[in-house]
């Protein structure tokens, strides 16, 4: 309570600048869904509260392509966008994105600067992670009467665990996994996806498994797949499993070792409408406090290590959701963090191989 | 050329009912015995199951009940492309992929007709229709009567013995269909093939048939030579149906074997021949052909009734002169005069006395 | 005299050619004007994409236009000439004019295609270009020495000239070596010949399968009464009016190893428990699912010419002696033809380009090269490798019309 009390002060202080010359509103455009609608409870609502500011939420299959178009066009509407960090970067590369600095950016409540308090990756030249979510391994408990799988290289044991596996279509989420599951620490991942061994050793280990593989798209999939018993076990975005398990109560469990996170980022586009109302907003939301309110509509981790300790309980005000956060330190102990360099580097290379490999 | 001698017919409708739809019959009842080399044309109105009696002889359609005999066997069941029977359609039905030789060729390929006798029998059909020439065309560079001709030969080709023909001339102009009338007689005669000839072109059924069969509402109403059909229609339809004619109600004032005497709504008497009545005092429709009325007295058979008229329009048509008259009250009766030389001019409201010799009034059923 | 007899003029003496032009614009002018709007959407939604992707396809300036100096310096020194310091210096200068542009991230994404995991080498180097002094070539092989790599300047070499045919070479599975011989990439990598096979082969599939299934349906329509066909048009077409997603899920559901379809045959004991059939998330799902989608395209013009041939062909060769079977092969199909020419030209052109229910449903080799172009158009970016692509697929059915129209004749052709 405390700490509540102490945030909404600092906000009410920071926010007062920005009150005084900031135009009355501010456009965010994010994903939509169950996405946008935690962060309108989280963020939204009570930014407007405070500053009297409005907030429009605008939804688009992936921000990161109004963003786009909007700067190359030179008709920017939007002031905040909820872009993935590989894009984000690409966009600050092309110079379509303002700067944000860390100092700027809130401490926390103790007084430790925002640049201690972020998890790795999370600031950049030109954009700053609100949450972290993470491409788990879920399963369905009914399946396994003989012992329940725990671990990466579980989800390679056919024999141990029969039944078919569901796999993203895409090098990103998939390679690391077979690496993982031969027994690659996840520090040691990207160096190995570096080379030629490398790679062979993560398809000869995705091998053991090709004819078993549902290869899912889309999000909502994985999810279905598991209902539906066509696949015993699948890698899924961790929001969403959470939502089969929790609010649908699907017999489910995770097994977050060998997770594989990624950061969701704000950023502003050059030219925006309303500069200061966004960075005023991009400010109040990153703080920790929004962003361990935002776990209670969704279960995506803050990105601020010092908002762990503020997460409570789900909306259905039962549901503890420390355990559920991807950044939940027992969560974490062999995750491997989404690395946008090396993706940008490697990503056509290895979804060409990929492909072929697939195709062959 | 007529009825086969030893009592069945080459073809033979024997009972046959049809229905499509299980509540109402098409054809009800037909009994037809069509003799070997004879024409006969099936005449109607549309809807009056001529067309499907054709399709149930050519196999397109199957009897409902009751059986069609060809060359006495049944062919109920015998489906079409083994009946042997060529047939003309409305429209040809000429192939459009295929050309003029290549449409003749066809019903002699299916037979497996070895190259040379295709050719010579293919030359032959198309000599017989004067198409000789046109051999490698396509049917769609042909003109209708062009067309017309080489759905013809097509029929021929393979030497049927019976040809079923469904209005062919129906798509051509009027002096096109006439030549061609005059040729498929022609043929007709020459071949010795028996046909069977659907149209609703009272004109065509009486230039070309041996016999006609008058169709209405599924059943044969009069099968006769063109001629009876025209000068003894046995009822009010055929009557009406074939050529113009006057008809006057009235009731039977007294009825003979040949002849009687009818009474008509306004009280007058005419004579007349009675057809289908059977007692005094019934009520029945009098029939007279326009061209046998008679209006100069010296014309007609001694002790025949004369009765009143009044001219309302004479019309000028060439050959014929073309009166309008009122004659017992009512204003449609039809008088045709020969545009001779020293005819009577008769001009309107100008009264007369007109009658007709007791044979050309037909007492029939008043419809 | 002469002049009397050289034209033909009106009564008051026009030349008759001026006279009939004048009577003539007004009408002119007028069908000018409606067919203006169709001809400028025409143009501008479908002849100027394509035009600009097939410009693409060749022309990719992100480079040249990011290192002018090292352009220059490609220009004046051959291919096979060792980078010098003059070249490292050029490059220094470009690095330098990246930073202040920002262009580094989009140079080195140019190179990248060409040579992997040489974005980074771009970005970094850029971010510390101010600090290069020289000697450059000593400099910049300190930051990181794959900058000796003679494949990287190769690549650049390559990219440093706007105009290009290696993005078609990418797409016929090739690449350059360090010395810009032509040379197929390495097998683990080759990709696209084998998906243009795959692609060709299974759209033909589902074109032969849309014909047999089609005709029946479309014959049925043509003679069927109005008001019953009108109700199994209207079967036809659902797929038509369904959202992809619905379309999606209903396959999913009767086609899945747990879907109806697998349970009834389980149920009746055709197959056990164990031997579920895969008819989703792979070829089978692809064919099947595509199958659905294109049929109606194969019905409408097979339908529209069914309709106009009379039954009295048929009966026709009945009576000339044809059984039905011959009947139908010699007469019936044959007048068909121009509408199954027009259908399958159409399914097998559709399918050609199909991506998104090949991406739901057809696991992993149920892909076709439309997939991948929609990964280089949506996640990798690279357009030009995509304009490339989908420029063969261009070419290649506009090669199979061209023979169609030798061997059918598009006049032959009816779409209904």
């Amino acid at each position: 309570m405390n700490n509540l009390k102490k945030t909404m002060i600092l906000t009410t202080a920071l926010v007062a600048t920005g009150f005084a010359v900031s135009a009355q509103e501010v456009n965010v455009v994010s994903w939509g869904g169950a996405y946008s609608a935690s962060q309108v409870e989280a963020y939204n609502k009570p930014f407007t509260e405070m500053t009297g500011i409005k907030v429009n939420m605008i939804d688009a299959d992936n921000p990161a392509s109004p963003l786009k178009a909007q700067v190359e066009a030179g008709n920017v509407t939007g002031d905040v966008f909820d872009p993935e960090v590989s894009d984000a970067m690409r966009l600050c590369d092309e110079a379509a994105l303002v700067a944000i600095y860390p100092d700027d950016l809130p401490s926390r409540p103790n007084g430790t600067p925002a640049i201690d308090d972020f998890v790795d990756g999370a600031l950049r030249d030109c954009a700053v992670a609100n949450i972290v979510w993470g491409t788990v391994i879920a399963y369905d408990t009914t399946k396994f009467p003989n012992g329940l799988p725990t671990t990466a290289a579980d989800f390679f044991d056919l024999e141990k665990f029969p039944g078919k596996r569901g796999l993203p279509k895409n090098p990103k989420r998939t390679l690391y996994l077979a690496l993982i599951a031969d027994g690659v620490p996840a520090a040691e991942i990207y160096e190995k996806l570096g080379s030629a061994e490398g790679v062979e050793q993560a398809f000869a280990k995705l091998d053991t498994i090709k004819n078993d593989v549902v290869w899912w798209e889309a999000g909502a999939q994985p999810p279905q797949l598991l209902a539906d018993g066509e696949v015993s076990m699948t890698t899924v975005y961790n929001g969403r499993i959470f939502d089969a398990m929790v609010s649908e109560g699907k017999p489910f469990d995770v097994i977050w070792d060998g997770q594989y996170m990624d950061l969701d980022m704000f950023a502003i586009p050059k030219g925006s409408p309303n500069p200061e109302a966004a960075m005023e907003y991009l400010k109040f939301a990153t703080d920790t406090q929004r962003l361990a309110d935002q776990a209670k509509y969704i279960s995506y981790g803050p990105a601020r290590k010092s908002s762990a300790a503020l997460v409570g309980l789900y909306k259905d005000g039962k549901t503890e959701m420390g355990p559920h956060m991807p950044t939940a330190p027992n969560n974490m102990t062999n995750a491997v963090l989404d690395d946008p360099e090396f993706w940008a580097d490697h990503d056509v290379e290895l979804s060409e191989q990929f492909n072929a490999w697939l195709a062959g | 050329m007529t009825t086969a001698a030893n009592g069945e017919g080459f073809v033979v409708f024997d009972r046959v009912q049809k229905s499509y739809d299980g509540e109402t019959l098409v054809v009800k009842d037909l009994n037809l015995s069509v003799g070997k080399g004879e024409f006969l044309t099936m005449l109607g109105p549309s809807g009056s199951g001529k067309t499907t009696c054709l399709m149930m002889l050519a196999g397109f359609e199957t009897a409902t009940h009751g059986e069609i005999r060809l060359g006495g066997t049944n062919i109920n069941m015998v489906p079409p492309h083994k009946r042997g029977i060529g047939m003309v359609f409305q429209n040809y039905a000429l192939f459009p992929h295929m050309s003029v030789g290549e449409n003749l060729a066809f019903p002699l390929e299916v037979r497996g007709m070895g190259k040379s006798e295709r050719e010579t029998k293919i030359k032959r059909a198309l000599d017989m229709v004067q198409m000789g020439s046109f051999i490698n065309r396509r049917p769609a560079q042909l003109s209708g009567g062009q067309q017309q001709r080489i759905a013809l030969a097509r029929a021929l080709v393979f030497d049927p013995e019976l040809v079923l023909m469904d209005e062919p001339l129906g798509a051509l102009d009027k002096q096109l269909r006439e030549h061609m009338q005059f040729e498929i007689k022609h043929l007709h005669e020459s071949l010795g093939i028996t046909v069977v000839y659907v149209t609703h072109d009272q004109g065509e059924a009486l230039t070309m048939s041996d016999r006609v069969a008058v169709f209405n509402d599924g059943r044969i109403q009069q099968l006769a030579p063109p001629e009876d059909l025209y000068e003894r229609p046995e009822n009010s339809f055929v009557a009406q149906f074939i050529g113009e004619n006057n008809k006057l109600p009235g009731t039977i004032e007294e009825l003979g074997a040949d002849k009687a005497l009818v009474r008509l709504a306004n009280g007058e008497l005419i004579d007349a021949t009675p057809v289908n009545v059977t007692e005094k005092g019934q009520k029945t429709l009098v029939s007279i052909r326009p061209e046998r009325v008679e209006f100069k007295p010296e014309m007609m058979p001694p002790g025949a009734h004369m009765i009143g008229a009044e001219v309302l329009e004479v019309i000028y048509m060439g050959d014929i002169l073309r009166a309008r008259l009122r004659v017992a009250g009512s204003d449609d009766f039809v008088m045709k005069m020969r545009n001779t030389l020293g005819q009577t001019k008769l001009s309107p409201g100008q009264s007369l006395k007109i009658g007709w010799h007791p044979q050309d009034a037909r007492a029939l059923d008043p419809l | 005299m002469t002049d009397a007899t050289a034209s033909l003029t009106t009564a008051d003496g026009k030349p008759l050619k001026a006279a009939l032009a004048a009577s003539q614009a007004r009408a002119k002018r007028k069908a000018l004007m409606l067919v203006a709007p169709l001809f400028l959407f025409v143009v501008i939604t479908f002849v100027i994409p394509i035009g600009q992707m097939l410009f693409q396809s060749i022309y990719n300036p992100t480079f040249s236009d990011a290192a002018p100096a090292l352009d220059e310096w490609f220009g004046a020194n051959p291919q096979g000439t060792v980078p010098d310091e003059a070249a490292f210096a050029a490059l220094a200068a470009d690095l330098k004019l990246m930073r202040e542009e920002r262009t580094a991230g989009a140079a080195g994404t140019r190179i990248n295609y060409d040579v992997a995991g040489t974005r980074s080498l771009f970005t970094a180097a850029a971010r510390r270009a101010d600090d290069l002094a020289p000697p450059y070539r000593e400099a910049i092989l300190a930051l990181n020495e794959d900058w000796g790599d003679p494949m990287i300047w190769r690549a650049m070499r390559s990219a440093s000239s706007a105009f290009t045919p290696d993005f078609y070479l990418a797409a016929l599975d090739m690449t350059r070596d360090e010395a810009g011989k032509i040379v197929q990439v390495e097998e683990r990598q080759r990709v696209y010949k084998k998906l243009f096979g795959r692609t060709l082969m299974l759209s033909g599939l589902i074109t032969v399968l849309c014909m047999l299934l089609a005709f029946p349906i479309a014959h049925l329509l043509a003679t069927l009464p109005l008001a019953k066909s009108n109700i199994l048009m209207i079967l036809v077409l659902l797929p038509f009016w369904t959202s992809l997603l619905v379309r999606s899920t209903a396959w999913i559901v009767l086609l899945q190893q747990q879907g109806v379809i697998n349970s009834a045959l389980v149920a009746l004991g055709i197959i056990d428990d164990q031997g579920r059939i895969a008819m989703i998330y792979n070829q089978a799902g692809t064919i099947i699912a595509m199958t659905h989608i294109l049929l109606p395209f194969m019905v409408l013009p097979l339908y529209s010419v069914m309709r106009t041939i009379p039954p009295s062909y048929v009966r026709a060769a009945r009576s000339l002696g044809a059984s039905s079977w011959t009947a139908f092969r010699r007469v019936y199909l044959p007048q068909t033809l121009p509408g199954i020419a027009a259908g399958a030209l159409l399914v097998f052109i559709l399918a050609v380009g199909y991506y998104i229910t090949p991406a739901l449903v057809g696991g992993a080799d149920g892909q076709l090269i439309s997939n991948l172009i929609a990964f280089h158009m949506q996640k990798s970016l690279n357009w030009s490798l995509a304009a490339a692509l989908a420029g063969l697929l261009l070419g290649g059915i506009l090669l199979l019309y061209w023979l169609y129209d030798r061997l059918v004749g598009i006049d032959k052709m009816k779409l209904g």
